[in-house]
């Protein structure tokens, strides 16, 4: 998408305190591996020229989910207005990778970044005709004001970092 | 009839006034401010809205076909849908589903008790599932941090969303100090927090199944969706293996993108944020793997050697371990369905925007202004098509038609129109009471026996104050008289530390006639506009003498007429009838419909003459431009709307069509004054027009932004509610109270303000009148 695209989603980040990396394909994998904190699973990457760090677990344990500080999945897309990144449930755990460590790290292709939430529900639909019909919308870090003040980091992530594929 | 006596209910207000008020208002109020700063930085809100409404008219008129959709997209990904009748019905089939789950589970291996985790979920309140699985041997764990205190606590949600929002911080960490004995004491949110995330996250990751309830339901693809900001329901959906959802079936809606509108302003509605945090979209059974944790060195992804060669697979039934059970609960919906006046109640979104936006839910909080289950304006119309009428009747009065929560329901929902529907309905099936006889012949009304004479009383106040008018001052004299006091509030329920209206012997319409009538009025307006030289505006006004303004606050009223003769326009005051306005406040519909029939008979002439309808009380004309729609055909009523305005926003026509301000009473450019508009006269968005006049006319105007005065017509005189009234109404007089000069739309806004600051609070128009009307 075009750079205001992305300008308008890193601002919408920057108000929900997540951070934002552009990075080409090719440095992905360093720059993945020097801002987890280990240890750190992932779900594998499918964009063309990227890998996950040897430091990142795929197919991780149940022991392992639970033990790491970190989880990197892909997302379907974003959503520049209000900052929300789709989590796919896929069967190697994109979903539960996303949600039990403490810190999320997202990697989307800077062309899977939308405009705006119609933009979004669009390319929803899109993967719902595919089959990919289980989809989170994740916005920011987790959150409750239920024990007398925000706290973040309730039951999800209480970090969270979105790492934008330049050239993909 | 269940309700408690007046004393009882007073005692109840006061304990919750004292106990939870506090901690209600603070969060309460936070998020009503929030929504208001969201809803106006949003550029198409309103389309929003509308299109939200729209969409769940028509989802409810398709209900049963939607059912049928709904089971066939659940059945083709591989899961289960189960209609429930009742709350009975609901909680044996979950019971089954859990008692299932754990004998294959025994069978491998396991012979724990049955845990359950649940994510916040309103409709499994409304069964009391908690209790049923309970009953069956099972663990239940709410696991939405707010639920769970309440959990903790035995205690019951207070308001939809922030069900714990009773509760302080401190009174949680004393809880928790007590309950779990850590070795140091719990005291900041933050270490609360910890503590039940790591608690609830063991109980989780134990679980034999994940009970969520659903924001909405996606007929076609049998997608729930789950709104939430901490993650709990995420966990819950996806950690066991076995998923049920528990949906009333009115969160049905057609299709992915009907969802759109919904996601886009339930958080908004909700709290001001833009969006949750997890917008959650699951057609389960997903294809996510389930999580056994019992197992810690297996691969989450089953079979470790190709596990991930399922990654992204489409065939459409998930992962074959995976159970899911959507359960649609009737429990009285599809009767609500068939019934014209609660059906829109099915519309609701639960974002709790109602309860916020509400001065009195403000100051009591759902245990005061809520039934079984559901709190705030919204509940009245759930609690008598769920629970019944006798659940809605112990708190329906608390709702004053204030109508704040008109505009920030994010679905349009008529809140205060159910409200008054039911308090009829409670009314009409109420046992005639002894002190019918003490009323009967005040009150020419189209009610049938049984309704509370308090409530008659006050129904037909424009026949009582007709009464006390031609004897006053003696019937002032005697109605201050304390035995007098005593009877009024043993009988009709009137507060004795209340003042009452003084009566005046000259109704305003007596002193229009006395000093010549129309002929005057005419030939008065000649002389002002010849004098000012100005635009012949060549308009002719009645003014509406509403009961206040004709029998008690008289002033305003005359005020109202030199100002437009001031300003060159000839005025009528005919004696007109009520408006149905305070009769419709007790919810005696019939009464306030034959009396919208007769008012709109009376005027159609001058209607049809060209004359303009203006009205000094914005609640009555907030009756003609609002209740009136159900009241009268859609030709009258729609004749009289454009016909009819409130006397400042007349005036500010006036003014921009060329009448010369220097004939009315002008500041000098800085006069500071403190406004308070009225609640149906914001509503109907006629507070601006007051303060451009005001601006215009040379005064500085500051308006309140506290909810409401707490009086609410005859509110504020009721016993049981007098003490709700002033704590509501010192909000807005702190506001106030600074200003040298305080001036409010509405009488009975004016009664409460001159109450608690003890000094003259007039209609701004009694400030604009010719000078002279004004000390």
């Amino acid at each position: 998408m075009t750079v205001d695209t992305v300008g308008r989603f890193e601002r919408a980040l920057e108000g929900l305190e997540v951070g934002l990396e552009r990075v080409s394909a090719a440095d992905a994998s360093e720059r993945i591996e020097r801002i987890v904190e280990e240890p750190a699973v992932g779900a594998s990457l499918p964009f063309e020229g990227v890998s996950l760090p040897a430091s990142v677990t795929t197919e991780p344990t149940a022991g392992e989910l639970e033990a790491a500080r970190t989880g990197v999945t892909p997302v379907g897309f974003a959503v520049a207005e209000y900052g929300t990144v789709a989590v796919e449930s896929t069967a190697d755990g994109a979903e539960p990778i996303s949600l039990y460590p403490d810190r999320h790290v997202a990697v989307v292709a800077e062309s899977d970044v939308v405009p705006d939430l119609s933009a979004g529900f669009e390319r929803l639909a899109e993967g719902f005709d595919a089959g990919r019909d289980s989809v989170v919308f994740a916005t920011g870090r987790s959150a409750t004001a239920d024990m007398g003040d925000l706290v973040h980091g309730v039951h999800g992530p209480g970090d969270v970092d979105v790492i934008v594929l330049e050239d993909r | 009839m269940a309700q408690r006596s007046r004393a009882g209910t007073a005692d109840r207000i006061r304990h919750l006034l004292e106990t939870e008020g506090e901690a209600i208002h603070a969060q309460a109020s936070h998020s009503n401010e929030r929504r208001n700063v969201t809803y106006e930085a949003t550029d198409d809100i309103e389309e929003l809205r509308t299109e939200a409404r729209a969409i769940k008219e028509d989802a409810i008129d398709r209900l049963p076909d939607l059912i049928e959709t709904v089971r066939e997209a659940v059945e083709a990904n591989g899961g289960t849908v189960y209609v429930a009748d009742d709350a009975a019905d609901a909680n044996a089939y979950v019971a089954d589903v859990v008692e299932n789950r754990t004998e294959e589970n025994e069978v491998a291996g396991e012979t724990d008790t049955p845990s359950v985790v649940k994510s916040k979920s309103m409709t499994t309140e409304e069964i009391d599932l908690n209790d049923a699985l309970a009953a069956e041997g099972i663990d239940v764990t709410e696991t939405d941090l707010g639920e769970w205190v309440l959990q903790v606590a035995d205690d019951t949600p207070s308001h939809i969303v922030g069900p714990a929002m009773h509760i302080s911080r401190a009174e949680i960490a004393e809880l928790f100090n007590e309950r779990f004995d850590p070795d140091e004491p719990f005291e900041t949110a933050e270490e609360l927090t910890r503590f039940a995330r790591d608690h609830l996250g063991e109980i989780i990751t134990d679980a034999d199944v994940g009970i969520t309830g659903a924001n909405f339901v996606v007929a076609d693809s049998g997608t729930i969706t789950l709104v939430t900001n901490e993650g709990n329901a995420r966990k819950c959906a996806v950690t066991p293996d076995t998923h049920v959802a528990v949906a009333g079936v009115e969160k049905l809606i057609p299709t992915l993108s009907d969802l759109e509108p919904f996601v886009d302003i339930i958080a908004k509605s909700a709290t001001g944020q833009p969006i949750s945090q997890y917008v959650t979209m699951l057609s389960p059974p997903t294809d996510s793997p389930t999580l056994s944790f019992d197992s810690p060195d297996e691969p989450i992804t089953g079979d470790g050697a190709d596990g991930a060669e399922g990654a992204g697979a489409t065939d459409g039934t998930g992962d074959p371990d995976r159970d899911f059970h959507l359960v649609l609960l009737d429990n009285g919906r599809m009767d609500m369905r068939e019934d014209d006046q609660l059906r829109e109640t099915l519309y609701c979104i639960r974002c709790g925007a109602c309860s916020n936006s509400c001065a009195n839910f403000q100051s009591v909080g759902g245990h005061g202004f809520g039934g079984e289950t559901y709190s705030g304006g919204i509940a009245t119309g759930w609690e008598a098509g769920v629970h019944g009428q006798e659940s809605a009747a112990e708190f329906n009065d608390l709702c004053t038609g204030c109508t704040n929560c008109v505009d920030a329901c994010p679905v349009k929902i008529d809140i205060p129109w159910i409200n008054t529907v039911v308090r009829d309905r409670v009314n009409r099936s109420s046992e005639p009471e002894s002190y019918d006889f003490l009323v009967d012949g005040l009150t020419p009304d189209a009610e049938s026996g049984g309704l509370d004479p308090g409530k008659r009383f006050f129904g037909n106040i424009g026949t009582v104050a007709k009464a006390a008018s031609a004897t006053a001052p003696v019937s002032n004299w005697l109605a201050d008289a304390g035995p007098v006091r005593a009877a009024l509030e043993r009988t009709l329920g009137i507060d004795r530390r209340r003042d009452l209206p003084t009566f005046r012997r000259e109704s305003l319409v007596d002193w229009f006639d006395d000093r010549g009538g129309e002929a005057a009025s005419s030939r008065r307006a000649d002389q002002a506009a010849a004098r000012s030289g100005g635009t012949d505006l060549d308009r002719e006004v009645v003014l509406y003498p509403d009961v206040y303004t004709n029998y008690v606050d008289v002033e305003r009223g005359k005020a109202a007429v030199e100002t437009l003769e001031a300003l060159g326009v000839p005025v009528r005051v005919p004696d007109l009838p009520e408006s149905g306005r305070a009769a419709l406040s007790q919810g005696m519909i019939a009464t306030a419909d034959e009396q919208a029939s007769r008012l709109y008979a009376a005027v159609a002439e001058d209607l049809d003459a060209g004359r303009d309808v203006v009205v000094v009380e914005p609640s009555d004309l907030a009756a003609m431009h609002r209740e009136y729609e159900r009241l009268l055909p859609e030709a009258s009523f729609e004749r009289l709307r454009e016909n009819s305005y409130e006397i400042c926003e007349y005036v500010y026509g006036l003014l921009e069509n060329g009448a010369d301000p220097s004939a009315l009473s002008t500041g000098d450019g800085a006069e500071p004054i403190a406004y308070h508009s009225h609640c149906q006269q914001r509503t109907l968005a006629l507070e601006a027009p007051t303060v451009a006049v005001l601006e215009q006319c040379g005064y500085a105007p500051t308006t309140s932004d506290a909810e409401c005065c707490g009086m609410a017509g005859s509110f504020g005189y009721k016993r049981e509610y007098y003490e709700l009234s002033v704590d509501v109404g010192e909000r807005l007089a702190t506001q106030v109270e600074d200003a040298e000069t305080i001036v409010a739309s509405g009488t009975s806004c004016g009664d409460q303000l001159e109450t608690l600051l003890e000094r003259e609070v007039p209609h701004p128009i009694e400030l604009l009148a010719p000078d002279g009307r004004r000390t």
